[in-house]
């Protein structure tokens, strides 16, 4: 008896295998192939704040950006380092509260506070993970969480750092459209920046360290020292995207170590497709403005995440642009076997 | 006057809980031998390479590599003091091609000290260096395979990135945890002049084998462990004769042909 | 002398709050970040079933348990059980479960009334120049019961001792034909059950916030981690000295220190000791 089977093959597309390497400059098709989307993503972000309808909804991109900071830390230490960061807001909120403190107290201009801010918030936050990086994951991603729960707690009790109110008259950018497009810029200097970085040596050893970490110590590097680096750049460019929102708002407080900023990145993250980096920026473009649409239901749209995220991680879907990107590089068909 | 041994371990115990994995083990290892370890399984072979080597931490005992005490260190200093192991249930960094896989030996402070086997003085380019040392591992340096993801590699050819990690660090010595084991015959042979190269180049060797005709080949000294004690040690051929390896080898088929080859 | 009360009070709670987390972690290894929701749902529970429903104090109290348990038992059964085995996917699904139920029981209104559970037993009496009231008194008095409960369980009852051979090698449990999926349930269900317990008793002495649903977690990690993840006898005596630090850093600087007390105890922990005091992972300071 004869039965066919069927079996998905996946073949690369023609024009990627034409565009491999120097062959790319062969023709504009070619070319086009590899570039349009970066380019469309560029312009893209940089057309946005022109195109947006009054300022709430610039605003609105400038919140998306930070947001997408956030997310590209998460899944650069994710799926990069092997290292789950569970507590993103820990980041904001050092990065916002010092350079809120630098700003009131010294007078200092953003444009200098904030970038101190995520060095020093950097050091800071890395120095405060050091502990548990030479353990397991699974205590790196318990002291992530548990850090912006305590400290919102810690600050609210001891009343230090302007307590409940926060500080209050902090100063901003010196112009709207500096505001804008320098958090726009940071998103697509990062994202490139960190998809350039993996492919370098020191992002291999990071990949290394996430894949075997027993042959990494083997072949005699710290571990503890190559993770440490891995964090420092998460966290600072955490800490910066904190302190830019901060003057932003123009005011820093507890709600920086909110759930918002530790959870949404994560959605963001497993929606826009992990590893991709270019998928939790996407992520955040989706989440966030629902979640200004829902900004009505209270803290409800934070149930909306954790449910998402429940649901993503249950299901294991790979998320859109991993999607996305298997669909422009590769055909699928069925063949007989 | 012996020299100074390069490798001294010294009443190393380890206790996993209740059950005594290592019992007062002790042994030297002179520099340029090779020295192969041998037992039945469970007998605390690679406990024993996991000790050395800084993976666990000892009960009790010390260990001297090149006149230093690297006993309780951590394995990267360890390996970063020219003491290099393999794994026996090897992980290549399977995202990566094969090439790539020696970017991060390459990339540690030793190498950077060293120059990474042969790279000869000023490290350079990693990515050229890695492929210098696969073809100096047996990969064919036009073909494809170095560029290969290490996940598809054949046994054989994990088997020597595995080595070749090792060599990247220009070791003073390698532990190789059956580096034999899974590999087929023509490439165990193809391996054998590989080994002997190392030892020409001046690195010295433990090999924790079970394959013992192999082995003998290359070793001229043999240890025999049994439930974590050495029993016997000396030259091949004195340790094959000798009764109590007999007896922990009871019945085994290949003690009886090594011995009937003899 | 009060100190010494305090204190010893305080440990107790604590050690309640940690139970749960304990015996699902040392059991099915499943770090259960949804511990602290299933504490406030409790408390939910009982209030809703006593004010709303009108209906009697006990009687609320072990429906609300069931219902926890419940609860705990379909977490596992339909959500955790698809991540089992991927440590970080399990953090990540029972720590969003937690979420979501904390933070809709934020919306429902819960945070601004003042929800409160009453007492068991009105009164107090002087022990030692120190009033303490009968409730507190029943907190240590039960809390050491449900210690002594549990250790009996797990030694001597066939359903506990499979949790506790499935604590110390799973594989092995396995092979003796102890089926692991259920055993995690039961386990889940027990441990949600025991949050239930903890929240009937202590939600009492305060007012029912979302809050504490945090606050809960941090304090049952704290606990087990200084204790050493997987040994209950670390738990207890690691609620002990978790719990007179905080009375100690109260008398002496202020109440607010609590929380700072349990994270600088996790952070002292992985620093010096990472596998805890009686932690079996040795392999932490091993890593094979």
């Amino acid at each position: 008896m004869n039965v066919e089977q069927r079996r998905k093959e996946r073949l690369d597309r023609g024009i990627k295998v034409r565009s491999d390497t120097i062959y790319a400059l062969m023709s504009v098709r070619e070319l086009a192939y590899l570039t349009l989307p970066r380019f469309v993503l560029i312009a893209g972000m940089l057309v946005l704040p022109l195109a947006m309808p009054g300022m709430y909804w610039q605003r609105v991109v400038s919140i998306v950006c930070i947001y997408a900071i956030l997310a590209l830390s998460f899944d650069f230490l994710a799926h990069f380092v092997g290292l789950v960061s569970l507590g993103g807001a820990f980041f904001i909120g050092v990065g916002g509260y010092i350079t809120a403190l630098l700003n009131t107290n010294f007078g200092m201009s953003p444009l200098l506070s904030v970038p101190i801010a995520a060095v020093a918030g950097g050091l800071i936050c890395t120095l405060l993970l050091l502990p548990c990086l030479p353990l397991r994951g699974v205590y790196f991603a318990i002291v992530t969480l548990m850090y912006p729960l305590a400290m919102a707690r810690i600050i609210e009790a001891l009343d230090i750092l302007g307590g409940t109110d926060g500080i209050m008259g902090v100063g901003s950018f010196p112009n709207r459209w500096v505001e804008q497009y320098l958090v726009i810029a940071m998103v697509l200097v990062f994202l490139f920046g960190i998809r350039r970085l993996v492919n370098q040596d020191i992002g291999l050893v990071f990949r290394a360290v996430k894949d075997n970490d027993q042959a990494v110590k083997a072949s005699g590097i710290s571990i503890t020292l190559y993770k440490a680096v891995a964090v420092f750049i998460a966290s600072g460019i955490g800490c910066l995207s904190g302190a830019c929102l901060v003057h932003i708002y123009m005011w820093s407080g507890i709600s920086l170590f909110a759930l918002d900023f530790s959870i949404l990145p994560i959605a963001a993250t497993v929606i826009g497709g992990s590893g991709t980096l270019v998928g939790p920026v996407l992520g955040c473009f989706i989440l966030v403005p629902i979640s200004e649409l829902l900004r009505a239901f209270g803290t409800l749209r934070i149930v909306f995440y954790s449910l998402i995220l429940v649901g993503f991680v249950v299901f294991r879907s790979e998320g859109i642009m991993v999607y996305g990107q298997r669909k422009y590089h590769q055909i699928e068909r069925w063949v007989k076997v | 006057m012996r020299e100074e041994p390069i490798l001294r371990v010294i009443d190393v115990t380890k206790a996993f809980g209740g059950i005594l994995a290592l019992n007062r083990l002790s042994f030297h290892v002179a520099e340029g031998d090779i020295l192969g370890i041998i037992g039945p399984n469970g007998s605390g072979k690679t406990t024993v390479v996991n000790c050395i080597t800084g993976f666990i931490r000892m009960s009790s005992g010390r260990v001297i590599f090149r006149g230093k005490d690297i006993s309780g260190k951590a394995p990267h200093k360890i390996a970063d003091m020219g003491l290099a192991r393999t794994f026996q249930i090897m992980r290549p960094y399977y995202s990566l091609p094969a090439y790539k896989n020696l970017v991060i030996p390459l990339f540690s402070p030793r190498a950077k000290r060293t120059g990474g086997w042969r790279g000869g003085g000023k490290l350079g380019d990693r990515d050229t260096v890695g492929i210098d040392i696969l073809e100096e591992i047996g990969f064919e340096r036009d073909s494809y395979v170095p560029y290969k993801l290490a996940s598809t590699l054949p046994t054989g050819y994990q088997k020597r990135l595995e080595l070749a990690r090792c060599l990247a660090l220009k070791p003073d010595m390698i532990i190789c945890d059956e580096i034999f084991s899974g590999l087929s015959m023509s490439e165990i042979a193809s391996m054998v002049p590989l080994i002997e190269r190392l030892q020409m180049d001046g690195i010295t060797l433990i090999m924790i084998e079970h394959r013992l005709r192999e082995l003998f080949r290359v070793a001229n000294r043999v240890m025999v462990l049994n439930f974590g004690e050495k029993i016997a040690e000396g030259s091949p051929d004195e340790v094959m004769a000798n009764e109590k390896v007999k007896e922990a080898y009871f019945g085994s088929e290949e003690v009886e042909e090594v011995m009937n080859h003899a | 002398m009060d100190i010494l009360i305090y204190g010893v009070i305080n440990s107790t709670a604590l050690a309640l709050m940690a139970l749960g987390f304990a015996l699902v972690y040392g059991t099915s290894r499943i770090p259960n970040f949804a511990h602290g929701a299933l504490y406030v749902v409790t408390g939910f529970i009982v209030w809703s079933l006593l004010r709303g429903a009108g209906l009697n104090y006990l009687l609320s109290i072990i429906i609300a348990m069931v219902i926890t348990g419940i609860i705990g038992a379909l977490m596992y059964q339909f959500i955790l059980i698809r991540v089992r085995g991927m440590a970080i996917s399990e953090i990540i699904a029972s720590y969003a479960i937690g979420i979501a139920i904390l933070e809709s029981l934020r919306w429902w209104g819960f945070k601004g009334m003042s929800n409160t559970l009453p007492v068991f037993w009105e009164g107090s009496i002087t022990i030692g120049g120190v009033p303490v009231d009968f409730h507190r008194i029943l907190v240590v008095v039960i809390g050491f019961a449900v210690v002594a409960f549990l250790w009996a369980f797990t030694h001597y009852t066939r359903l506990g001792l499979a949790l506790r051979g499935m604590a110390q090698d799973e594989r092995a449990a396995l092979m003796l034909g102890i089926d692991s999926d259920v055993m995690a349930l039961v386990a889940m269900a027990f441990g949600a059950m025991l949050a239930g317990l903890a929240a009937v008793l202590l939600l009492p002495l305060g007012n029912i916030v979302v809050e504490k649903g945090y606050s809960v977690l941090i304090q049952a990690i704290a606990v087990c981690i200084v204790g050493g993840l997987g040994s209950w006898m670390g738990a207890v005596l690691a609620s002990f000295l978790i719990g007179f630090a905080q009375i100690l850093a109260t008398v002496y600087i202020g109440s607010q220190f609590q929380m700072v007390v349990a994270l600088l105890a996790i952070i002292l922990t992985l620093i010096l000791r990472p596998s805890g005091l009686f932690g079996r992972q040795k392999e932490l300071e091993e890593r094979v």
